[in-house]
């Protein structure tokens, strides 16, 4: 079975580079970027299974991104974080996601990696 | 809530609700940091208990990262601390700059969402004036607001000061896109009440890209 590869994209750096790292860890082939745009570019070479995204950043918020994702790659499946935890986000980012799948900071690994594996059925 | 002093009011809240979820959500961040950094910090060990060997140069780096995020949280309580005593007294001398430098840490985050990158173009001295610290932050933030999405497609705000006798003037400078903003939709009713409450005035200058509000130097009664 080939590595999951993920994408995660949050503007805060130390944050999805130690989550990729860690990720990597667990035997997940995990990219980072803190820009949009940077996420959209990076679909262009690489197709995602999961792609893990900050509900706020900064430009194009994280529902906006995942629509334009979802024009590149159709297969990607998507977990939001969030920060804020107010109920506009939640209801925001679970009717994107699923509520389930719409997870606050900080997150536990563990949890982390259940829900990818469970949107990619393993 | 139709009375001078319901506008005031209700104005007043919504900023300190959107200043302190701003906040939250920053200490959020801080701390998801520090999560994920103390989660790898146990992953390396169990890798070490696994016979995998510790890197002391990421051991380093990761110390250096929590540090580095310690001090961030710090600088964003500090700032929430200072703008919680704000309403302690109804009227005090300010200084407008640290005044300023308050303001811009606690929207840093509101400008980098919308893409702004905000200058501040004041000097270390002091400039002093006497009011009311509360509806004082509240009307800039109330500035601060407006002009960041006046910005155009430079998205560079710069904040001045001037002074003379009677009054300091705080400028907010590079509105390229100004002149597109609704002129009749700056200020609203709560601007307008703050500027009553602070005899405070403003000018809008669209051929000079900036807005300008002028604060009395005894401004609050």
């Amino acid at each position: 079975m080939s590595p999951i590869k993920v994408l995660l994209v949050d503007d805060e750096e130390e944050l999805v580079s130690t989550l990729a790292e860690r990720l990597a860890l667990r035997g997940i082939h995990a990219d980072w970027t803190t820009r949009p745009e940077d996420a959209l570019r990076r679909l262009e070479v690489c197709k995602y299974d999961v792609a893990v995204l900050d509900v706020k950043i900064p430009r194009m918020n994280g529902i906006e991104l995942k629509k334009e994702m979802e024009k590149k790659c159709a297969h990607t499946k998507f977990i939001f974080l969030t920060g804020h935890g107010s109920e506009q986000d939640f209801r925001e980012g679970s009717q994107e996601a699923g509520p389930e799948f719409y997870l606050v900071k900080p997150v536990n690994i563990e949890d982390l990696m259940e829900k990818i594996n469970q949107l990619l059925g393993r | 809530m139709d009375t001078k002093c319901g506008i005031l009011g209700q104005t007043g809240l919504q900023f300190f609700g959107r200043i302190t979820a701003s906040i939250s959500h920053e200490i959020k961040n801080v701390l998801a940091v520090l999560n994920e950094n103390a989660g790898l910090l146990q992953d390396v060990v169990l890798m070490a208990e696994k016979g995998i060997p510790l890197n002391p140069e990421r051991l380093k780096g990761v110390a250096g990262t929590m540090g580095k995020q310690i001090q961030r949280a710090d600088g964003i309580v500090e700032n929430m601390n200072r703008f919680a005593h704000a309403v302690d007294e109804n009227t005090k001398e300010i200084d407008i700059h640290e005044t300023l430098s308050l303001l811009l840490g606690l929207t840093r985050r509101f400008a980098d969402m919308r893409g702004v990158t905000l200058s501040p173009a004041y000097g270390n001295s002091g400039k002093f004036l006497t009011s009311n610290p509360f509806f004082l932050e509240n009307l800039l933030w109330c500035f601060l607001d407006f002009a960041m999405g006046a910005t155009g497609e430079d998205r560079e705000l710069t904040i001045a000061t001037e002074e003379n006798e009677h009054a300091i003037r705080i400028c907010f400078e590079g509105l390229k896109g100004l002149a597109e903003k609704d002129a009749g939709a700056f200020p609203s009713e709560r601007e307008s009440a703050l500027m009553k409450a602070l005899d405070a005035d403003f000018t809008m200058e669209p051929v000079r890209s900036r807005i300008v509000v002028a604060l009395p130097k005894k401004g609050f009664r």
